[in-house]
């Protein structure tokens, strides 16, 4: 499936310019963090590789038949969407679709609903948890499929330290199964803590390709320097 | 004055000692309004759906033409029927007209425009919320539709529920084309009308508050079946 190749990417709204050219390459095992300011094009960049935007121009072509990648990958929104069933049947819903039995789909969701410490709430509406469980919920559902690719998208804004951790946690060991990440943020603390490559993206445009390590030490573009310093970038 | 109140008390001698007339009237009415309203919710529930979810050539002109139809009166409808059933019309091979199933036509095309437009309004608004995170799963137009009919089920009673209740109060179209037959095809409305006129409020009155208690205990039915699901509010 890998590696992910983008080419020319460009997204417009209305005629509005919001993203690109964009031209990437992702490989397998990746913690990328696309790193930038609010309205700078993280969310257009994530839903444009997933294939779930419209491109004004350009492609993004998986290493195998499109048939096959499609089932392969995740997303997590950064509000998360839940189902309105519970939270158990909101674990089951991506199995059920991938015609898993029943019975391996009640199994997965009570193992991951341990893992997330959720199961005391498994028959609750999955609309009526809060955030943080909520969020959760959502990567744990996206996880429970197994998939080769996953992209979140601010998986942490507005959650507090404590679920922060958890969820960075959860991110960690889904990498060392394997899982392919791709995220957005917009906290520097954050890519320090993932990253294995940052893509610093500003008004649409990738500004910085480059691994987390030299990235923090040594990023190639100014407005990079002024972003991991906190000032503002105009 | 006197009259009326005769009428009242027998009316309740009637349903107390389950009059045979009574009872058979009221069971005729609900056969048929219960047919209609089953055909009506297997071609309106889907075609919501697809309303909701797809964007053909021909959708914004169905959804003017439903509401127009919405509007209809059902006297109209009725003649439109009849004219369709008599013996000159195209289906008068079939002798259709003053039957049950004449009446179950009427009913079914007068409220299948209504339960398609409540229906569409509950599944547009959950669509709106669902629509990134079904198209991320890459759900089939099947796995969309069952979605959202499944998750929508509680609106979606209730709108069949409005179409019950606007066929089995429903006169005009049903006595056009159903000819109030004794022992046929009189129903609870047709037998009100007919024993008004005939200046006998007793069986008129029982039949009036056999309506009433026929509606309000499906009310409370649904409501009770909805809230058994424990879930309660979303
Ligand atoms: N649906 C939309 N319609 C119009 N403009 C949009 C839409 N979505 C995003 N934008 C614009 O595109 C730009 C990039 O947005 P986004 O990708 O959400 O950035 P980020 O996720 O980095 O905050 C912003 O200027 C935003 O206003
Ligand atoms: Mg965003």
């Amino acid at each position: 499936m890998f590696p992910l190749v983008a080419e020319n990417l460009v997204v417009e709204f209305q005629g509005k310019h919001v993203l690109g050219p964009v031209d990437l390459r992702l490989d397998k095992g990746d913690i990328a963090v696309i790193l930038g300011p609010n309205g700078s094009g993280k969310t257009s960049l994530l839903k444009a590789l997933h294939g779930i935007l419209k491109l004004k121009l350009g492609m993004v072509r998986w290493s195998c038949l499109e048939t096959e990648s499609v089932g392969k990958q995740m997303f997590v929104f950064q509000t998360p969407i839940m189902l309105r069933r519970s939270v158990f049947e909101n674990l089951t819903y991506p199995l059920r679709l991938r015609k898993v039995s029943k019975a391996e789909a009640n199994q997965r969701a009570t193992e991951w609903l341990d893992r997330i410490a959720l199961s005391a709430s498994m028959q609750v509406p999955a609309t009526r948890i809060s955030g943080g469980e909520k969020q959760k919920l959502a990567l744990a559902r996206a996880l429970i499929t197994e998939p080769e690719m996953l992209f979140l998208d601010e998986p942490c804004a507005a959650l507090d330290g404590k679920t922060t951790n958890e969820i960075e946690s959860m991110l960690q060991s889904c990498v060392e199964n394997g899982t392919t990440i791709m995220m957005s943020t917009h906290d520097i603390g954050q890519a320090k803590r993932l990253a294995k490559n940052i893509y610093f993206i500003n008004k649409g445009k990738l500004e910085c390709i480059q691994s987390a390590k030299t990235f923090f030490v040594k990023p190639s573009s100014i407005n990079a320097s002024k972003f991991i310093a906190g000032d503002i970038i105009e | 004055m006197n009259d009326i109140w005769d009428g009242i008390v027998q009316a309740f001698t009637l349903i107390y000692t389950l009059d045979p007339d009574l009872i058979k009237i009221s069971l005729r009415s609900l056969q048929v309004t219960l047919s209609a309203l089953a055909i009506s919710c297997i071609i309106a529930l889907p075609l919501a759906a697809i309303l909701t979810i797809q964007r053909f050539k021909f959708r914004r002109f169905t959804i003017a033409l439903l509401n127009a139809l919405m509007g209809l009166p059902p006297v109209v409808v009725g003649l439109l029927v009849y004219i369709v059933l008599s013996r000159s019309g195209p289906f008068g091979v079939l002798d259709l007209l003053y039957t049950k199933t004449a009446m179950i036509i009427a009913q079914t095309i007068i409220i299948t425009p209504l339960i398609t437009s409540i229906a569409h309004q509950s599944l547009r608004e959950l669509w709106s919320d669902y629509h990134d995170l079904l198209i991320s799963m890459n759900t089939s137009h099947n796995q969309r539709i069952k979605t959202l009919l499944w998750d929508a089920r509680r609106a979606l009673l209730t709108a069949s529920l409005a179409g019950f209740g606007r066929a089995i109060g429903e006169v005009g179209a049903i006595m056009i084309v159903g000819g109030n037959i004794d022992n046929a095809t009189r129903v609870l409305t047709t037998a009100i009308a007919l024993e008004t006129s005939k200046g006998d409020f007793a069986l008129a009155l029982a039949l009036g508050f056999v309506l009433i208690l026929t509606t309000i205990a499906l009310n409370i039915g649904t409501h009770w079946l909805s809230k058994t699901e424990n879930e309660g509010r979303w």
